[in-house]
C-alpha cells in the first residue's frame, strides 16, 4: 500500500496538513446546516479530519450493513468544537482530540456510548481501555494516538536533537527552526523542557513560558498551524515540532528525514470516536463506531493513515515494516516520560491564547 | 427622474429582496456580534450580555495597541506600494488603444479568477528557501536569500493581493479625465512629468483617495497572506481575532476586537468624506 502515499509534498496526506491551511481560510462558524444530507434511509455523518480513513472503510462498511456514510472534514479541534458549540447541525460521529473530549463532556455535548453495542471494544489495548480524560470510557472509543516530537533533516542538524532546547532555548539553529502555532500545545512542550508540571496551572510558571519563548523568538523561523511536515520537505526550516504521524509520512518522500521524541518526554494526544449531543442516528453511530473498532476494518485504517494504532488486534494484521517502526512507535522509555494534555478549563486556553499572543507581538 | 414616493409599490418589489437579505445575513448577525462585544463567557458555549466594557478596556492593553499599529503599518505601507506600482499601470491602461486596454484590464483581473488561497499557496512557491527565485538567484551565484515568512513576504503578498482594487478606481479616474487639457498642458511647453504633477494628479485626486481607502481598508483586515507567508513577527489584528474566536473561545473579547476594527475603518470612510467634501466647497466657490 505504500505505493499510495507517491503524493506531492505539499499536500502530503496528512490529518493536520494541508487542511490546517485550507482551515485557515474557511471560517470556523458556519450558519448552514447539513440541509440536504438528512436522515433519510440508513446513512450518517461522520466529521472526521483530512485523510484519516482507511481507503476502502467507508464502502466496505456499506457494503456490510448496508449504511452510507457521508464524510466531512474539520481542519482543528477548535473548528469542530466551534462549529458544535451552536447546537449540532446533523452529524452522527465526530473525532475529537482528548482534550477536546474532555472539554465536549464538561460543555455537555457528548452522548454516553451504548457499550453492549460495541463488543469490539475487546480488540483495544489495556493501556487504552481505561484514560484518565474519560474515566470508563463512557464517552469516547479511542481511534489513533500520536505524540509530538522533533521532526529534522539529518544532514543539517549535528548528531539526533533529543532535547527540546535545541528549538526552545539555543540559537544553533537560528532561523531553521519552525514551532507549533497551537498555544496549548506550545505551553506544555516549554513547560515539560523548563521540568515543570505539563498542565501546570500556576500563572508564574506560564510567565516563564513566555520569557522564554520571547527569548528565543528571534531564532525562530515560522509558527505553523501543524503543516511542519511541510515546511520540513520543502527546505524552508530543518528542525520542527510535529506529530510522529505526519513526519512518519514525509520520511517515505525524504530519505534524508527523521523523527525523535525529546529525552526530556512528550506530549501525547489520542483521536477518538464520540458520538455529539443531537445526533440523528446515535444507534446507526455506534454500530459504525463499533466497525472502525474490528481488527480488519481497523488495520485497513492504519495502511492507508500510518499513525499508531491504538487497536491490538488491527495492529497485530500489519507487517514489521509498521509495527517496529521506531518513528510510528518511539521506545517505550521515552513514551514512559509522555503524558496527556489536561484540559485546565477556559480560563487557562485563554492565558495560552494570551502568552503566546504576548510572544508573537514582542 | 421620477421620485421613488411616487412609486412606493415597484419600489418596493425591487428593493425589499435586497433589504430583507441584508437585514437578515448582514445587519442582525452583525448586531448579534456587536452584543457579545457587550458581554462575558459565562460557561463553555454560553455567553451573557451583561453590558459590560471590561472587554473594550482589555482591548486598550499595549500589547493590543501594538498589534493594531503594527496593522495599520503593513495596510499603509501596502497601499502606498500598490499607489506607487499601480499608478503607472493605470496611467499605461488609460493611454492604450482600444485593444490593448480591453487585454490590460484582463491581466488586473485576472487574479481574481483564482481563489486567493491557491495565489498565496504559488507566492510560497515562489518564495520559499528552496523556490523558484531563490533557484534561479542560486544560478548567479547569490543567496538563498530569506524570502519567506517575515515581514517582507507580508507586504508582498499583500501588494500582490491589493493592486487591483488601487489599479480599478485609479483607472476609472484617470480615463475620465478630459484629454483636451493634457494636450493643452503639453503644447504650452509643460513637460510630461509637469503635466501628470499639475494637471493630472489634481483632476485625479478624487480617484486616487477613494483607490487608496480601497485598498487600505481590506489590507487593515488582513488575515490570510499574514497567517501564510508571515514569520513569528507577522500577526496581524485578523489573526488575533482568529484565534479569540476559536482556540481561546473568548468570542466578547473576539467581538470587541472586531468592532475595533470596524470603527477604524469607519473613520477612514468617514475621513475621506470629509475631505471630498471639503473639495467639493472648493470647488464651488
Amino acid at each position: 500500500m505504500a505505493s499510495d502515499f507517491t503524493q506531492p509534498g505539499v499536500i502530503a496526506g496528512s490529518r493536520r496538513g494541508f487542511l490546517a491551511g485550507i482551515g485557515a481560510a474557511a471560517v470556523g462558524i458556519s450558519l448552514t446546516g447539513l440541509a440536504g444530507c438528512g436522515a433519510r434511509g440508513k446513512s450518517i455523518n461522520f466529521y472526521n479530519w483530512d485523510t484519516y480513513i482507511g481507503a476502502t472503510t467507508l464502502k466496505d462498511f456499506k457494503k456490510a450493513t448496508g449504511i452510507g456514510v457521508k464524510m466531512s472534514l474539520f481542519a482543528n479541534n477548535d473548528e469542530l468544537f466551534a462549529k458544535l458549540r451552536g447546537g449540532n447541525q446533523g452529524y452522527d460521529v465526530i473525532v475529537p482530540t482528548n482534550d477536546f473530549v474532555e472539554r465536549m463532556i464538561d460543555a455537555d455535548m457528548l452522548l454516553p456510548l451504548d457499550r453492549a453495542k460495541i463488543p469490539n471494544f475487546k480488540n483495544i489495548a489495556p493501556g487504552f481501555q481505561n484514560v484518565a480524560f474519560d474515566p470508563g470510557r463512557r464517552y469516547s472509543m479511542p481511534y489513533t494516538w500520536l505524540v509530538l516530537g522533533l521532526g529534522y533533516r539529518k544532514s543539517k542538524i549535528q548528531g539526533v536533537p533529543d532535547s527540546w532546547k535545541w528549538v526552545f532555548d539555543s540559537d544553533r539553529y537560528k532561523g531553521r527552526i519552525g514551532l507549533l502555532a497551537e498555544a496549548g500545545d506550545l505551553c506544555r512542550l516549554v513547560l515539560k523542557y523548563m521540568g515543570d508540571d505539563m498542565n501546570s496551572k500556576d500563572p508564574a510558571a506560564l510567565s516563564r513560558v513566555q520569557a522564554m519563548l520571547t527569548k528565543q523568538k528571534p531564532n525562530v523561523a515560522v509558527f505553523h498551524d501543524d503543516n511542519g511536515q511541510d515546511l520540513l520537505l520543502s527546505g524552508d526550516i530543518d528542525i520542527v515540532i510535529e506529530y510522529n504521524g505526519d513526519i512518519a509520512q514525509v520520511m517515505r518522500e525524504d530519505k534524508d528525514l527523521d523523527f525523535v521524541v525529546p529525552g526530556e518526554g512528550s506530549q501525547v494526544s489520542s483521536d477518538c470516536l464520540c458520538i455529539p449531543k443531537g445526533a440523528p442516528n446515535p444507534a446507526l453511530a455506534t454500530e459504525f463506531i463499533n466497525y472502525l473498532l474490528d481488527a480488519q476494518a481497523g488495520a485497513e485504517i492504519t495502511r492507508t493513515i500510518r499513525y499508531p494504532t491504538p487497536n491490538a488486534a488491527a495492529a497485530a494484521l500489519m507487517g514489521p515494516d509498521y509495527r517496529d517502526n521506531p518513528v510510528i512507535f518511539p521506545p517505550k522509555a521515552i513514551l514512559d516520560k509522555c503524558e496527556y494534555a489536561k484540559y485546565n478549563g477556559e480560563a487557562m486556553s485563554r492565558l495560552y491564547e494570551d502568552v503566546i499572543t504576548r510572544v508573537r507581538a514582542a | 427622474m421620477q421620485d421613488w414616493r411616487d412609486a412606493k409599490g415597484p419600489f418596493a418589489a425591487i428593493f425589499g429582496a435586497p433589504a430583507l437579505w441584508l437585514l437578515a445575513f448582514f445587519l442582525i448577525p452583525l448586531a448579534i456580534v456587536w452584543a457579545y462585544s457587550f458581554g462575558r463567557p459565562t460557561g463553555l458555549t454560553d455567553i451573557a450580555i451583561t453590558g459590560t466594557f471590561a472587554n473594550y478596556v482589555r482591548t486598550a492593553d499595549p500589547v493590543y495597541l501594538g498589534i493594531f499599529a503594527k496593522s495599520i503599518w503593513f495596510a499603509a505601507i501596502t497601499t502606498l506600494l500598490c499607489l506607487v506600482v499601480g499608478f503607472p499601470i493605470a496611467l499605461v491602461i488609460t493611454f492604450a488603444s482600444e485593444r490593448g486596454k480591453a487585454l490590460l484590464l484582463l491581466a488586473i483581473m485576472l487574479p481574481f479568477w483564482t481563489n486567493l488561497l491557491i495565489r498565496t499557496y504559488a507566492l510560497m512557491a515562489m518564495l520559499r528557501t528552496e523556490g523558484y527565485v531563490n533557484t534561479s538567484l542560486g544560478w548567479l551565484g547569490i543567496g538563498p536569500l530569506p524570502l519567506l515568512h517575515n515581514n517582507f513576504a507580508v507586504t508582498l503578498g499583500l501588494v500582490y493581493v491589493n493592486l487591483p482594487f488601487l489599479v480599478l478606481p485609479l483607472y476609472s479616474a484617470l480615463d475620465r479625465l478630459d484629454k483636451s487639457l493634457l494636450e493643452a498642458s503639453l503644447d504650452l511647453g509643460a513637460g510630461h512629468l509637469r503635466t501628470i504633477r499639475e494637471i493630472v494628479i489634481p483632476l485625479a485626486l478624487p480617484g486616487i483617495l477613494s483607490g487608496l481607502l480601497i485598498t487600505f481598508i481590506p489590507a487593515l483586515g488582513s488575515y490570510l497572506t499574514p497567517d501564510l507567508l508571515g514569520g513569528p513577527d507577522s500577526q496581524m489584528i485578523a489573526n488575533v481575532i482568529e484565534r479569540q474566536f476559536k482556540r481561546a473561545n473568548d468570542w466578547p473579547f473576539g467581538a470587541a476586537l472586531s468592532f475595533i476594527l470596524m470603527y477604524l475603518t469607519f473613520i477612514c470612510i468617514a475621513g475621506q468624506g470629509l475631505l471630498a467634501r471639503r473639495r467639493e466647497k472648493a470647488g464651488a466657490v
